[in-house]
């Protein structure tokens, strides 16, 4: 059961994107936030959603599986909707029970919602079309400026890779150690909260053991190989920027400077 | 000339109480000489507990010796400056093949060597290749190495090192947590990467079949060496073997027992061929 969980939300396909630099995708994620939270009238929005939904288009990734990353974030949408609806303080609508609903507050509650949709999805697609090696890969060197102030960039970034190389192993001994707890009489579904978190204590104590075992056998294995930080270090696969990367770049400076005009153009400002 | 020298060589464990004073000293490897020649197959067998994996952690200076000196390819382990340098002419393969591997992908953890070593990144690509073709794992180079099995994991384990282009390969029971089938297909490799590549093997074990075709074995207990020759020289003691609590391989174990009984056969036996051939001989 542990082994079909998937980590990330990796989707394969051969797509631009999914062939795209990894830093040209986390720069375009940060633009495209920045761009709905910067830029607030209707042409902005607009304008967002065709940029949202071309790059979906030409990802090759189900629609259904950006929405997907929705359904963690509906408590929080709702909260922020209702708030917005009743406690904003305007011309009113209408009036439910001791609550009013203003004008202010429906625009600000429907815009909040679709700049956080706009977020969660934004961030999807970088998620889905993107290994989680090569975000850490382009992370590592997209960071790599903040080394000058002492922050561990590489090493950090080295930590996260074997994360994930490790994540799958440590499922799988999970599963093997709740197996044999479970032939040797635990148990680990019945009982309240508390119980069951005392449950875990067999569970949990080999698992910390083993992974700290492995954490010894790997450090010295990759000491025995030679690992000495990242210094002096050379890349079997660096990331060079190619064509599609700068064009890539391009089409974000167009995007940006389309949003920010569409911003002034106030068309439809003066509706509300 | 002699790749791996070790002269008087003692590393002990201390043992601490809770105030950090010495306890107790044991002595896990003691007082051992060892020479290997380069392009030698070296194997070095022993009991649970009497030194063999403590001596290998030495000769990849993981370890450094309390007491004697080992050089490994003219270069003092205890020298903290030359310490890349040992590591990249001693390559080491562990135990578990899981806990060594750091690529996600096949090909980028034989890479992580060469990386390290800051070998240039064209050289890095022609390194992989040969060394995934050297164990014949070239076909698996995208693969994830969870995917593989024991066997396969601990080929690719063996290119990582081989990338690095040593003159020695230490392999630390490199079979101990195999099926065997991929204890076979580990053996091959290293046999295969000894004759053809002319690499130093230095093989850690406790399975006999797997030493038969050394150029030398050394038999350690209780952090001595206390035997040491040819597989037939070795395997003929067989009482001797016992005391130290080691299997002898099956056909050598028949060949004495049925000698004991009175048949005469030679010493050293080894195989199952060989014992055939003795029996057939004795027939005429």
């Amino acid at each position: 059961m542990l082994r079909e969980i998937t980590l990330g939300q990796y989707y394969p396909a051969d797509s631009v994107i999914h062939k795209l630099d990894p830093r040209v995708k986390l720069a375009g994620t940060m633009v495209f936030i920045i761009s709905l939270f910067a830029f607030q009238s209707v042409e902005s929005y607009i304008v967002a959603t065709i940029f949202l939904a071309a790059v979906i288009h030409i990802s090759h990734v189900p629609f259904g599986f950006m929405t997907k990353g929705l359904k963690s974030i509906i408590m929080l949408l709702m909260i922020t909707v209702v708030f917005n609806l009743f406690l904003i303080p305007g011309t009113p609508v209408c009036k439910i029970w001791i609550l009013t609903v203003t004008k202010e507050g429906i625009i600000t509650a429907v815009s909040m919602a679709v700049r956080l949709v706009y977020l969660i999805i934004g961030s999807s697609v970088m998620t889905l079309t993107t290994t989680p090696n090569n975000l850490t890969d382009g992370l590592e060197k997209a960071l790599r400026p903040l080394g000058k102030i002492r922050v561990p960039v590489h090493e950090i970034a080295m930590m996260m890779s074997i994360a994930l190389r490790f994540i799958p192993i440590l499922l799988e001994e999970t599963d093997k150690i709740m197996k044999a707890q479970t032939a040797r009489g635990a148990d680990f579904e019945s009982g309240g909260l508390m119980q069951k978190a005392k449950n875990m204590i067999p569970l949990l104590v080999p698992l910390f053991i083993s992974a700290f075992r492995r954490a010894n056998d790997l450090a010295m294995a990759m000491e025995a190989r030679g690992y000495h930080g990242g210094e002096g270090r050379t890349k079997m696969k660096p990331l060079v920027y190619q064509q599609r990367d700068r064009m890539a770049y391009l089409i974000l400076l167009a995007y940006f400077a389309v949003m920010f005009a569409a911003s002034r153009i106030g068309f439809f400002a003066g509706l509300f | 000339m002699n790749i791996i020298k070790a002269t008087k060589l003692v590393y002990e464990y201390l043992k601490m109480d809770e105030e950090g004073n010495i306890e107790s000293r044991h002595k896990a490897v003691d007082d051992v000489d060892l020479d290997v020649q380069a392009g030698d197959f070296v194997a070095i067998l022993g009991h649970n507990g009497s030194g063999k994996s403590t001596l290998a952690k030495h000769i990849n200076a993981i370890l450094v010796p309390t007491e004697g000196t080992l050089y490994v390819d003219g270069k003092d382990t205890r020298d903290d400056s030359k310490l890349w340098e040992i590591r990249q002419s001693a390559g080491m393969v562990f135990q578990n093949p899981d806990n060594q591997i750091i690529g996600t992908m096949v090909d980028e953890d034989v890479g992580f060597g060469p990386e390290n070593m800051g070998v240039p990144q064209q050289e890095i690509w022609q390194r992989v290749e040969e060394s995934l073709k050297a164990v014949g794992m070239w076909e698996y180079r995208s693969h994830s190495p969870n995917r593989l099995s024991g066997g396969q994991k601990q080929r690719v384990a063996i290119a990582g090192v081989v990338a690095m282009r040593p003159k020695c390969i230490v392999l630390d029971e490199p079979t101990a947590m195999l099926d065997p089938n991929g204890r076979k297909e580990v053996i091959r490799t290293v046999r295969e990467l000894n004759k053809r590549e002319h690499v130093t093997v230095l093989l850690i074990t406790h399975y006999m079949e797997e030493v038969i075709h050394a150029d030398k074995v050394i038999v350690m207990d209780q952090g001595k060496i206390v035997m040491q020759g040819t597989p037939r020289e070795v395997f003929s003691r067989v009482e001797e073997l016992k005391s130290y609590r080691l299997d002898v391989p099956q056909a050598t174990l028949v060949a004495h027992e049925l000698k004991k009984a009175g048949l005469e056969l030679p010493d050293g036996i080894l195989s199952n061929e060989e014992l055939t051939e003795a029996l057939e001989h004795l027939r005429r």
